[in-house]
């Protein structure tokens, strides 16, 4: 066999390696039903689901709570299914959150509650491109 | 009025670029075909005229969207959303490149300026390499087209030259066409930064630098002049990975001093983007400096050329289509131009493929095998091992990819990127480094000798023996001790020790050649100071006040942030912290303004000073004056006390970003041998409105004594005034100022609360005085002259905090200055190649 042959191979090897641990990293898109059974299941790698914070009837944001020194804080999400549950975050509450139409949280089922290790937000621009003055 | 001279002439120059660019392309096209040489002289001639022209025309595009940008002419959508009357000057040029079609256009200008270079600057492969050249520009102008094909309804580009009313359909615009908007959105504040003037022309100019070497290699193959190629393609190629190398680190840079995320480098898809051609590249050169001593790696280094070029095309799709969507920093909005986009990007690669198929066997090989003691097998194997390392970054960079194309036939993919991306990419980048790092140690020792089993026991064993040292002597005292960090750090130390060996063997014969181990020490260099600054990043400001947020959740959940109230000192590791109040910054005045010193004004711009005020014995302004500031960022001072009582401020930022929403940018105390990294997470909402609470009245004597806020408080006198501040006075009413003195913890405050008599309507009433610093405000309600008591009145509110993160950074200079020892190196190296060239080409060989 000739040297360039077993370096060939090397590299192949490496690549393979490289997609298969790929595989296995990705993380997907889930609802909340979905993540729970994955971690009844046991397996308790980190996803991602995409969701809005909970409204009341009249609008206004409900289940929020910060910690009494600020300083980590959970809050009622629904997902894309209309399924709600309570997510915890345990550090300071982004100043946008609020505002935020779309949150994407990032992390998985500790018993029943979700923890989320980083939340994505999507904010309305406070200048939408319609509103010329 | 609206200026419509100016944008119909930019875009009539962009309609001339483009057909000029395409003319350029098939005059070029024709000389290189032509073999009778008048004939050629001819076509080259008029090559050369059209790509002039073309020139011409980018330039007066560029000039024409200046001006509009620069003249606030806001009827210009452009303008409109990417500048604003309040910007500083320096920041106009900052806009330009703001949007989309400004950075096609900076893209744009590099390349025809480096097309010129070019045709100066060669004889032989004028043509050939400007066909390419000019046929690139036409795909890139075609971006900023803007126009329709009647007919099929088919846009082509987008012009930055469309005026606003055409833009959106806004009412205004069916009521008055003739409507200008008064302001501009302003550009985004983050970019409002030194490092945001050069870092995108560096990053373009390194887009257009790749596009050298591909180039002269689709010239190279489509002449038949496969080997020839290399030489007048070396020096670019390297000028190349300089610059687009120099322009990741700026990038990085920004992000370290910009953004919050505590480090230079986020593995997010836009950076990884570039960081793969880059590699790509880095390997080709390689390869194509190994071709220079010997015949082999030529195709090697035609693939990887190719593949560099073929990259940043794809890196532009994966950027500016809007695949990645939203979850990137540097987020362009998506103009529709991915059909565009991708068509651009399968044509060169399949021309280029086409090319390279054709000359495939032309192309000379050798048969015989690479010795393990030839330089060539080590560079190859660095080459390859720099390829996988972007390989694994491009494969996973690219999963929205793979969910668009199974979604394209139908399917339904719902993979995510990986979680933790850091943890993902590091997991096999580092292992790549190490690799690096022994082979750039290595392989110099192969390149400069001859090499068989006795040398190169001799040459390498002295440089192991000394890595091994200095490697104990920093284990000991850096305290690593992660397996895997352990080996990095012995990697690159021996990458930093072997290549000043060589580096000292060299000297005797020619400093012109240590442009390889100066630029390699560099890169050990980098990669020590990645290694300490990210693996040995550190929070320092835990929370320790014990308070848990739930009892299920495990120790590791400890919070990284603390909590700082107003003028309360803290204690965070050896530190002692007081937030000391909000700062803002003035034109013209250096150092940060306490924003207590300012009267706001319905003009968030201007601002009216309450006081003088001092920098560095200096007066800058006095009580009065109108000042103009920059009332999107607010700096939140942080005094700092360490162990041994030594005091420095920090003043971490935060912006309320228009388009963005909240940032908190860090500040950052740079020592020697760390960097502590200190942003603030939470502040106060600037919109929530101060609530007071119920006033308490309090009565006092002259002389007396009170507590406001908990703090000790005299009333030391009463008096007449003839002027009231922000009151204008009658004649008839009767103004008493009171002064009181309030003994804080860390200061002595005077506040002095107005009561003013009016005796024509018999009415009285209370300027009071606020102190921030105590969250407390003062009103003088009532005279008691028979008893000479008077009443004030005292409201709270909630004082004034701040939630804060701090991070040490151990030996990120290291980095920095890797940086430059690399771009030394390259320069030395660059220097070295251009020289050879010119020697060629004036022998009229090229």
């Amino acid at each position: 066999m000739k040297k360039s042959h077993i370096f060939g191979i090397v590299v192949i090897a490496i690549a393979i390696l490289i997609i298969v641990s790929t595989a296995g990293d990705a993380s997907s898109y889930v609802t909340f039903k979905d993540a729970y059974s994955m971690s009844v299941n046991g397996k308790d790698n980190s996803i991602h689901v995409v969701g809005s914070l909970k409204k009341s009837i009249s609008g206004e944001i409900v289940g929020v709570q910060p910690t009494a020194d600020k300083l980590a804080f959970s809050f009622l999400m629904v997902d894309q299914n209309g399924h709600e549950q309570q997510v915890y975050y345990n550090e300071p509450m982004p100043p946008d959150f609020l505002r935020s139409e779309q949150v994407v949280v990032i992390g998985s089922y500790k018993g029943e509650t979700f923890i989320a290790d980083k939340i994505l937000m999507k904010c309305p621009s406070k200048y939408q491109e319609e509103e010329v003055k | 009025m609206i200026h419509t001279f100016i944008g119909n002439a930019g875009h009539f120059f962009i309609i001339l670029s483009f057909v000029t660019s395409i003319l350029a392309a098939w005059n070029y096209f024709q000389a290189g075909k032509q073999e009778n040489e008048l004939k050629k002289e001819g076509w080259l001639k008029l090559g050369r005229w059209t790509f002039y022209v073309h020139t011409f025309a980018v330039l007066a595009v560029i000039y024409c969207l200046f001006h509009i940008i620069y003249n606030h002419y806001f009827e210009y959508h452009y303008a409109w959303s990417h500048s604003s009357r309040n910007l500083p000057g320096h920041y106009m040029i900052s806009c330009f490149w703001e949007g989309q079609e400004g950075s096609f256009l900076l893209w744009i200008f590099w390349q025809a300026l480096l097309g010129i270079i070019l045709i100066v600057t060669n004889k032989k492969w004028e043509a050939s390499v400007m066909v390419v050249f000019a046929l690139v520009q036409a795909f890139l102008v075609s971006m900023i087209l803007g126009v329709v094909i009647p007919g099929l309804n088919l846009k082509i580009g987008s012009s930055p030259f469309i005026l606003l009313r055409d833009a959106m359909d806004a009412p205004i615009f069916q009521m008055n066409p003739e409507y200008v908007p008064e302001d501009g959105t302003g550009l985004n504040p983050l970019l409002q930064n030194y490092w945001m003037v050069i870092h995108p022309p560096t990053l373009f100019l390194g887009f257009a630098m790749t596009l050298v070497p591909f180039a002269y290699c689709i010239a190279g193959l489509w002449m038949g002049w496969y080997k020839e190629w290399v030489r007048p393609a070396l020096p670019w190629m390297s000028a190349g990975a300089l610059v687009l190398g120099v322009g990741i680190l700026m990038g990085a840079y920004w992000a370290y001093e910009t953004l919050n995320f505590g480090g230079y480098w986020n593995w997010d898809p836009v950076e990884n983007a570039v960081y793969v051609p880059w590699l790509i590249m880095v390997a080709g050169l390689h390869v194509m400096i190994a071709f220079k001593k010997n015949n082999t790696a030529l195709k090697a280094s035609v693939i990887l050329v190719i593949t560099s070029f073929i990259l940043i095309l794809y890196s532009t799709f994966l950027t500016r289509s809007g695949i990645l969507g939203e979850s990137s920093v540097h987020s362009f909005t998506d103009l529709g131009l991915s059909g565009q986009l991708l068509l651009y990007l399968l044509f060169f690669l399949a021309l280029s493929i086409a090319v390279a198929v054709r000359a495939w066997k032309h192309i000379p090989d050798t048969e015989q095998e690479t010795s393990a003691y030839s330089r060539e097998f080590w560079i190859f194997i660095g080459a390859t091992t720099l390829c996988l390392m972007g390989f694994q970054v491009l494969f996973a960079t690219s999963i929205p990819v793979y969910n668009a194309i199974v979604e394209a036939f139908g399917g339904v993919s719902n993979v995510a990127p990986p979680t933790d991306p850091v943890e993902y990419y590091t997991k096999f980048q580092l292992w790549f480094a190490v690799g690096i790092a022994l082979l750039s140690g290595t392989g110099q020792f192969f390149w400069w000798k001859k090499m068989d089993k006795e040398k190169l026991r001799a040459s390498i064993i002295p440089p192991i023996v000394i890595s091994l040292l200095i490697s104990t002597v920093a284990l000991l005292v850096s305290g690593v001790k992660e397996p895997l960090y352990i080996v990095l750090m012995v990697a690159t130390i021996y990458a930093v020790v072997a290549n000043f060996t060589i580096l000292f063997g060299l000297k005797k014969q020619s400093f012109k050649l240590a442009g390889g181990s100066v630029a390699h020490i560099g890169v050990a260099m980098i990669l020590l100071g990645i290694l300490f600054s990210s693996g040995y990043s550190k929070v320092i400001s835990l929370n320790n006040s014990g308070l848990l947020f739930s009892r299920e959740f495990s120790e590791e959940m400890n919070r990284e942030n603390i909590l700082l109230w107003l003028n309360e000192p803290e204690r965070m590791q050896q530190y002692e912290l007081v937030y000391k109040g909000q700062f803002q910054e003035v034109e013209g005045v250096p150092g940060y303004v306490d924003k207590n010193l300012f009267k706001t004004t319905p003009d968030q711009y201007k601002v009216v000073a309450r006081g003088d005020y001092y920098f560095k014995g200096k007066k800058q302004f006095s009580k009065g004056d109108t000042l103009k500031v920059y009332p999107e960022n607010t700096y939140y001072q942080v005094e700092y006390t360490d162990e041994a009582g030594k005091k420095f401020n920090l003043f971490p930022r935060a912006q309320v970003n228009p388009s963005m929403g909240f940032i908190a940018s860090p500040d950052i105390r740079r020592e020697f041998g760390r960097d502590l990294y200190t942003h603030v997470s939470v502040v106060p909402d600037p919109e929530d409105k101060l609530e007071w609470s119920d006033p308490e009245e309090v009565k006092v004597p002259i002389g007396g004594q009170f507590f406001i806020n908990d703090y000790v408080a005299y009333l030391d006198g009463v008096q007449q005034v003839q002027e009231v501040d922000g009151m204008a006075l009658a004649p008839s009413d009767i103004a008493v100022k009171a002064q009181i003195r309030i003994m804080a913890k860390d200061a002595e405050y005077t506040v002095e609360p107005v009561y003013v008599i009016r005796t024509e309507d018999k009415s009285a009433g209370t300027v009071p005085a606020v102190v921030n610093n105590l969250a407390a405000k003062i009103g003088f309600l009532a005279v008691d002259p028979k008893e000479g008591i008077f009443t004030f009145s005292v409201s709270k509110t909630q004082k004034d905090y701040i939630i804060l993160k701090a991070m040490e950074k151990p030996l990120i200079n290291v980095l920095w200055s890797g940086t430059f020892m690399l771009v030394i190196g390259f320069g030395i190296a660059i220097r070295r190649r251009y020289t050879e060239f010119q020697k060629m080409r004036d022998k009229q060989v090229e």
